[in-house]
């Protein structure tokens, strides 16, 4: 990451909490002190979040080429459900060709239904899932790999027990059980039940990384300063951070898809939403007739919808991680960026399933 | 040393401890479904209710009236011994299914786990050594492509492809009936690799490029690194040099990789044999969740949990024998 600019404003003035009234001298200073506005504070949020990673995004074409297909599902769940009107049997005439009436464009099923409109509409539940799944994998193991990297010690060693134990534990059957056991409707718990042990793996990587940046200068430098644990990870470690857990959170979503789909396929997830795992189920029931009647295309297209979104994930974490990535050495050496020796080699690229 | 051995030990039997407990506790918690159905319908076909509870206490391990902890014993020392209790719908020792169906899926995983790390280590390594050229971009290409589609997607168009198509190999099952070692070795031994290619070429095709792209991140690293270009200068043979310098160095990581792996296809297993109906344990599984076979399901849970426990176990009690480099039983001044 580039070094930060920083301009006056943003600094905490330790100054000026140095000569307080009663005049002892302390380096502490609490939230209080630091005259940040919600506007500053917004603004700076953009910056690292969004602003900064989105320059350096777009000089990958991976990422752009990913970020465009990703994007073209965003609108096709918000904007797309909203105006293709949802799937219903009899809505066509029964098993119309593709690409032969506009009524059916991708063709209908043998009950009648657009293929179109599943596909749209399976799409708002896949992102809902997506984000839930993601969100919880990587917030708990930036969460648990950050204080058992920090903290180190006993913290350590109990946190990364657990997560062991929890990695150790096959995720598809443990997530088919739990299907079965608790029959999940909502697509935001079941993002979250297909990533229940994804965060184990993920936070020992973390925890890898965080054990190299605790012994780095602006963090020693803020311990001997005081600075509470919290305010050092949420400061000086995460800020980091961000980028590998940006790139993961891709990865948990890819996987997401993949389970998901795969759970619909087997009919395991309550069939009350419609998904591209369910028609593929459906298709792929009738594969000998299919073939006989040259109506491959109900097979074809729920497939194409699912490699879509796989393939913009996966095209945003490799281009994300090699952005974000000067550790990379490449040995063309005009195109070799910084090269820092602070390496660990528990990169990205040991975490992919 | 010896204290990380023994450490680690302890923390695998704690898992698997863990999971028993866990399914222990799943059991209770599932939904009536089978054992109540059974019971209702072997009622009103007027068997004798103290011969009803009997019949499913030999299912499952299950004892209500027990109390819990006894119970709990029970089932422990019920799965020490190997009893994973019966199937409901096969009306069989889960124990038994599990042993007939088990080594079919240990045959293909292993193989297309070995198959992905054989071609992924020397396509990663080619890429690597050709990084920036057109055969690098078309493989990375090639290997993203690859690893957006699902392993079941790619057998469900092998499949339409090889097996309705062009009628090349079976559309499913792990091999024909009436064939069996009975009917000459090799015989048997050919047949079930017709079987087995389709399910083994979809995982391999599924999970080839994303490995591929790691050992090719792994040999750029390698290669620039200062004990690289040290060798190349004292002038050793390029063939010594990719193979003494950079490819162990390469590969060292992604032998952990290696055995997680085979544990993680193994409950991939699941989808994979039911879209092949390839009679291994994760179909098996499937069957189990379908009927709410609980002990079926429950116990195939067990074994698949195990294998990987004992994977990751042996990828980490070996990892320090490979590479020496490694100390285990690091200390961190606690903050």
């Amino acid at each position: 990451m580039k070094p930060t600019e920083t301009d006056g404003g943003e600094q905490p003035s330790i100054v000026a909490t140095a000569t307080d009234e009663d005049g002892s001298f302390s380096f502490e200073y609490d939230d209080d002190d630091i005259e940040i506005t919600h506007r500053e504070r917004a603004r700076e949020l953009f910056d690292e979040l969004i602003y900064k990673p989105a320059i350096v995004a777009v000089k990958d074409r991976r990422t752009v080429i990913g970020g465009l297909i990703f994007l073209g599902y965003l609108l096709m769940g918000s904007v797309g459900v909203l105006f293709y009107p949802a799937p219903t049997s009899n809505q066509v005439d029964r098993s119309i060709a593709p690409f032969s009436t506009m009524d059916a464009p991708l063709g209908s099923t043998a009950i009648g239904e657009d293929v179109l409109s599943m596909i749209i509409h399976a799409t708002p539940e896949m992102l809902q899932m997506i984000f839930a799944g993601g969100i919880f994998a990587t917030g708990i193991a930036t969460l648990i790999g950050t204080v058992a990297g920090y903290k180190g010690g006993r913290i350590d060693r109990a946190i990364t027990s657990f997560s062991d134990a929890a990695m150790s534990i096959p995720g598809l059957p443990l997530i088919m059980v739990l299907a079965v056991v608790f029959r999940p409707s909502n697509p935001w718990v079941i993002g979250v039940l297909l990533t229940i042990n994804y965060w184990a793996g993920l936070g020992r990587s973390i925890r890898s990384q965080v054990l190299t940046l605790r012994e780095a200068p602006y963090v020693e430098a803020s311990r001997t300063m005081g600075v509470s644990t919290w305010r050092i990870l949420r400061k000086d470690i995460i800020p980091n951070l961000m980028p590998f857990i940006l790139v993961n959170f891709a990865n948990a979503a890819r996987y997401v898809v993949f389970t998901s789909v795969g759970l619909y396929y087997l009919g395991i997830l309550p069939t009350s939403v419609e998904n591209w795992g369910l028609q593929l189920d459906v298709a792929y029931k009738n594969a000998g007739a299919l073939v006989a009647d040259g109506n491959l295309y109900l097979l074809v297209f729920p497939m194409v919808a699912i490699m879509g979104i796989a393939l913009s994930l996966i095209l945003l974490a490799q281009g994300l991680d090699r952005v974000f990535n000067p550790r990379v050495r490449t040995r063309l050496a005009g195109e070799s960026e910084s090269i820092t020796d602070d390496a660990d080699e528990q990169r990205s690229t040991e975490l992919i399933h | 040393m010896t204290n990380y051995y023994l450490q680690r030990t302890a923390r695998a039997i704690l898992t698997i401890w863990v999971v028993i407990t866990a399914t222990f506790g799943m059991i209770r918690l599932l939904p009536g479904g089978p054992l109540a159905q059974l019971e209702a319908k072997l009622l009103r076909q007027g068997v004798p209710a103290g011969q009803v509870d009997a019949m499913l206490q030999t299912y499952q391990n299950v004892h209500p009236d027990k109390p819990i902890e006894v119970q709990y014993i029970d089932y422990v020392v019920a799965l020490l011994q190997g009893d994973l209790g019966t199937s409901i719908s096969r009306n069989k020792p889960v124990m038994s299914i599990i042993a007939d169906a088990l080594p079919w899926t240990i045959f293909v995983m292993v193989t297309a786990t070995f198959l992905i790390f054989a071609i992924a280590i020397v396509w990663g390594a080619l890429m690597a050594y050709r990084e920036g050229g057109s055969f690098d971009l078309f493989s990375s290409a090639a290997s993203i492509v690859l690893s957006s589609i699902p392993f079941y997607v790619i057998g469900i168009a092998l499949i339409i492809v090889f097996g309705y198509q062009l009628e090349l190999l079976p559309t499913g099952y792990r091999s024909t009936s009436g064939i069996d070692p009975e009917s000459g070795l090799l015989v048997f031994f050919l047949d079930a690799l017709d079987h087995a290619y389709l399910p083994i070429l979809s995982m391999v095709l599924a999970g080839v490029g994303l490995q591929a792209l790691a050992m090719r991140g792994n040999a750029i690293q390698v290669l620039g690194a200062d004990y690289v270009r040290v060798a190349r200068l004292r002038g050793l043979p390029d063939r010594r040099v990719a193979v003494r310098y950079v490819a162990r160095n390469a590969i060292l990581p992604m032998y952990t990789g290696f055995l997680t792996l085979i544990g993680f296809n193994l409950g991939g297993s699941v989808i994979l044999e039911e879209v092949f109906n390839y009679n291994g344990i994760g179909y098996y599984m499937f069957l189990g969740l379908d009927n709410r076979d609980y002990p079926l399901m429950m116990g195939i849970f067990l074994i698949i949990t195990t294998a990987l426990v004992i994977s990751v176990y042996v990828a980490d009690l070996t990892y320090g024998l490979i590479d020496p480099r490694i100390t285990t039983g690091e200390s961190n001044e606690t903050y």
